[in-house]
């Protein structure tokens, strides 16, 4: 497989509506198509990334309405375990047909519940939306912490927005202030579990999407599945998304391409260094886990 | 008809929630009865009272090492099948029956349970307490493909069923704490809250994007490491999701 995964499209987009424009990472993609899918009936509700009572840290939470969508807008760089709600939205929640949003990892802990249930009964049928959003790296809560208030020195509960890009993690406050760390420093602070991932851009998503690639305010969008393709169509003919034709636009698919092998490389480099990670009495090297080859 | 394969359930040291589970398949199971396999042993639904040959044996329940009759038929039903799969969480991993200590009447000498693989050779796991009704759908469509199927059916249903039978070979302890060694202590957990939502039990919350097992809630039944994405994750069979989604779904059509 390429390392942009299978697509059948590739589109630079943004969303036509300017209340998610406003309140969106950059071109409000997942908000307008999960509002999209909730009104057509596609979904009944989505897991997504919403606020919690700390700030910055994201509750996985089960949203219905186009409000609850708006509040959950907008990147946190942290840990959102939004598939410990995969069971219980069919459950509780009652929902027949679920939207879910994930990082690649939880893309693809999407996919094995739907192709090995193991604890996840009626859940594979039920799954009606993936939605992949592009991600080089995550950090805990505690990092994130280390870089907002000690290398940008800005209180957590004043950041307005935060955004990774061109080289720098960059901290707006709702007082207008900027704050910056160059990106070289963030290495220390990356969730180990990280480094053996080998997508970039959501590979196993309906649809998935990111701002590399595309201008600011605008996203770069694959379109994956039959399933993503008929979502996609329906949300364009309803003229929910401004489009521009990939070839276009700048920095465009080459940086993307880039940035995923660059990526893949690298951590199919520390996948391969776990083999030889530790020593055998008898002078052969020692593996930790692989789980790409066995359980 | 002769193009189908046969199968049994060999009921232990078990609540028969597996069957009731494959029973959950409703419509699909007759599916599954009608074109793929004979049910030749299931002593909840069908009158044959003793271990035949079979295909695929389905083992549901731990083994009592006090009840002489229990580890005969589990010998037996091992000489007999081609594939004899560990159903559920007791026959692979004791589950609840691993807190069983004995002394209670009528037989209070009966405490030593045990997952199979303790007695005999297992090929297959399907975790979980309870199974899912679609993993055992999906188990059993592939083993007809293996079984009865062309090459490329072979192939795919030989590179589906490897994980679970590669779990056979993992071991027969099963633990929340299996996130915290072979998951957490191993550097490849990444927060994703899979443990969290297949857990029967609730038994674990995801503490600022870790999982944190309540290890006396714990029955160890073995769901949450399988269902991890980093417990396995065969991109072979996975970057083909829906093309296999759309097999088995005509395969039940």
């Amino acid at each position: 497989m390429d390392v942009l995964g299978n697509y059948k499209s590739v589109i630079s987009a943004r969303s036509a509506d300017k209340d998610i424009q406003k309140k969106a990472q950059d071109g409000g993609i997942v908000t307008t198509l999960f509002a999209y899918a909730l009104e057509e009936g596609i979904i009944d509700g989505a897991i997504v990334a919403g606020p919690s009572d700390e700030p910055w840290k994201p509750k996985p939470m089960v949203v219905t309405t186009k409000e609850e969508l708006l509040a959950a807008a907008g990147t946190r760089y942290t840990i959102s375990p939004n598939l410990q709600l995969i069971k219980e939205a069919t459950r509780s929640y009652g929902l027949d047909r679920v939207g879910i949003v994930g990082t690649p990892c939880q893309v693809q802990a999407t996919r094995k519940c739907q192709l090995y249930p193991i604890g996840m009964r009626d859940v594979d049928d039920k799954i009606a939306l993936v939605l992949g959003i592009y991600c080089m790296e995550n950090l805990s809560y505690q990092a994130l912490e280390a870089i907002v208030e000690d290398h940008c020195n800005q209180k957590m509960e004043s950041v307005k927005k935060m955004d990774i890009g061109k080289g720098k993690f960059t901290v707006y406050t709702e007082r207008g202030a900027v704050s910056q760390m160059p990106l070289k420093y963030i290495h220390k602070y990356v969730q180990p579990g990280c480094h053996v991932c080998l997508d970039y851009v959501a590979n196993l998503a309906d649809i998935s999407t990111g701002s590399v690639g595309s201008p600011d305010g605008w996203s770069t969008v694959f379109v994956r599945s039959n399933k993503g393709n008929a979502v996609w169509d329906g949300a364009m003919a309803a003229g929910l998304f401004e489009t521009k034709d990939m070839a276009d636009v700048k920095p465009g698919l080459d940086l993307v391409k880039k940035l995923a092998t660059e990526k893949i490389t690298k951590n199919q480099k520390h996948v391969d260094e776990r083999k030889s990670f530790g020593l055998k009495s008898d002078g052969t090297p020692k593996a930790l886990r692989n789980p790409y080859e066995t359980p | 008809m002769a193009d189908k394969i046969t199968i049994g359930e060999l009921h232990l040291s078990g609540c028969t929630g597996c069957l009731v589970t494959l029973a959950d398949n409703y419509e699909g199971l007759f599916k599954l009865l009608d074109d793929y396999a004979e049910l030749v042993y299931a002593l909840t639904l069908v009158d044959v009272r003793h271990v035949p040959e079979m295909d695929v044996c389905l083992v549901e329940g731990s083994c009592c090492l006090n009840d002489e009759i229990s580890v005969e038929e589990l010998k037996e039903a091992r000489a007999k099948s081609a594939v004899l799969v560990a159903y559920g969480a007791c026959a692979a991993y004791g589950n609840i029956t691993r807190f069983c200590r004995g002394g209670q009447w009528n037989q209070p000498g009966q405490e030593a349970f045990v997952p199979i693989s303790e007695v005999v050779d297992v090929d297959l796991y399907l975790p979980s307490c309870p199974p899912c009704p679609q993993a055992i759908r999906n188990i059993a469509v592939m083993a007809y493909l293996l079984l009865k199927g062309n090459d490329e059916q072979k192939q795919l249903a030989t590179a589906y069923l490897k994980p679970l039978m590669q779990l056979a070979q993992r071991g027969n302890e099963a633990c929340g704490c299996d996130l915290m060694y072979d998951v957490i202590n191993q550097g490849l957990c990444m927060g994703c809250g899979t443990c969290a939502g297949t857990c029967p039990v609730r038994a674990i919350t995801m503490e600022y994007g870790k999982p944190n097992v309540n290890r006396d809630l714990c029955i160890k039944c073995g769901a949450c490491y399988s269902q991890c994405p980093r417990s396995w994750f065969n991109f072979d069979v996975m970057n083909n999701y829906e093309g296999i989604i759309d097999a088995i779904n005509g395969a039940m059509k």
